[in-house]
């Protein structure tokens, strides 16, 4: 089971009132590289995988919602105490008619999250290279939304997040090496 | 990791001359130290509890910080 | 009507999420590097560590995590806010 804590993972802080900026975090919520995707991926996949790497897929899996949570409180707090007026402005009008300020699990473009978005492929190799390339997909994302922002507390969120997606990328690299490897890990050193 | 390793990388995209907006000169990409580092070895140098949470790593060698490589163009 | 926390809350808890950084850090690599015996005695250390923290954090705030891995006060105190996204 999981066990929930009262904290966040890092301090998430937001300078400016720019609900535009929620409208492109939101790709990191419900999108095909977000957090929702990457912590439901790792979990599903722990279950037909050999006993060697299933505790780091629990583990980057159950981090992956930490991170989820982020998100979650950088939008939760840029559209918090907009106006619809405001969210008018912010282009967020189409995501208001439907969920007021409420969150979805959308993309930036307001295509809804789907299943597809998960690959289990049932072949470790297979699985893990697509974790590799979805953590370094999710960096570029992070990239992406750093790119369009200006608020700068809201990257230093955002660069502990893309910091996040190399470090997970570089265990799932390890991942691999440890299912190709038949000798002891210890001659690696 | 091979210090010569840089963390960003650049190309030039052709501009063809019915291209209607002016070149953007150089397209960059990111090539993070974890594309580098191979299985990490034991003992590496590590940053204070509240350095690795600010930068998001406990190895330095993993540290790669990250800015809009475009905005000095504007 | 949601208490404003005290400045003193925002320490500690940073506090906390230094400690429990690394513990994440160290989890992650010792899932592929499990023979490592430096980095399971930091960890070991790290978990103490954290589990004063929060001991430390909960006296004052109330719990941090349910159930019955935190206290609870009196009355039950922990649906009192403000929650992680609202600080
Ligand atoms: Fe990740």
């Amino acid at each position: 089971m999981w066990v929930y804590e009262k904290k966040l993972q890092y301090p998430v802080k937001v300078t400016s009132c720019n609900p535009t900026l929620a409208k492109y975090l939101i790709e990191q919520y419900g999108g095909s590289d977000g957090e929702l995707a990457a912590a439901l991926r790792y979990l599903n996949q722990r279950y037909t995988i050999p006993d060697k790497v299933i505790g780091l897929l629990t583990d980057i899996g159950t981090e992956e919602f930490a991170h989820l949570e982020m998100i979650a409180t950088m939008i939760y707090k840029l559209t918090k105490d907009a106006t619809p007026e405001q969210l008018k402005e912010a282009g967020i009008a189409d995501h208001y008619v439907n969920h007021d300020s409420a969150l979805f699990y959308h993309n930036a473009a307001g295509v809804p999250f789907t299943a597809s978005y998960i690959a289990a492929k049932g072949d470790p190799i297979a699985d893990l290279y697509e974790d590799i390339a979805a953590e370094e997909k999710a960096r570029a994302t992070y990239q992406w939304i750093i790119n369009m922002s200006d608020d700068p507390d809201l990257n230093d969120s955002l660069r502990f997040l893309r910091e996040r997606e190399i470090i997970h990328s570089q265990r799932f690299r390890e991942a691999v090496e440890i299912l190709k490897e038949e000798r002891d890990r210890k001659i690696f050193f | 990791m091979n210090s010569k390793n840089t963390n960003q990388k650049s190309y030039v995209p052709y501009h063809s001359p019915y291209d209607p907006c002016p070149p953007i000169g150089k397209k960059f990409y990111s090539t993070p130290p974890n594309l580098y580092m191979g299985f990490q070895p034991y003992n590496l140098p590590q940053y204070s509890p509240k350095e690795a949470l600010m930068k998001g790593t406990l190895w330095p060698a993993f540290y790669d910080y990250y800015e809009n490589p475009y905005e000095k163009r504007r | 009507m949601q208490q404003t926390l005290p400045e003193e809350f925002y320490q500690w808890m940073e506090e906390l999420q230094a400690v429990d950084f690394v513990l994440v850090e160290l989890t992650l690599y010792l899932d592929t590097h499990p023979q490592d015996q430096t980095a399971i005695q930091q960890f070991n250390q790290f978990a103490q560590q954290r589990k004063h923290i929060k001991k430390a954090i909960e006296s004052k705030y109330g719990p941090l995590q349910q159930y019955g891995n935190s206290y609870s006060g009196m009355p039950w105190n922990w649906s009192d806010g403000p929650w992680p996204w609202q600080l």
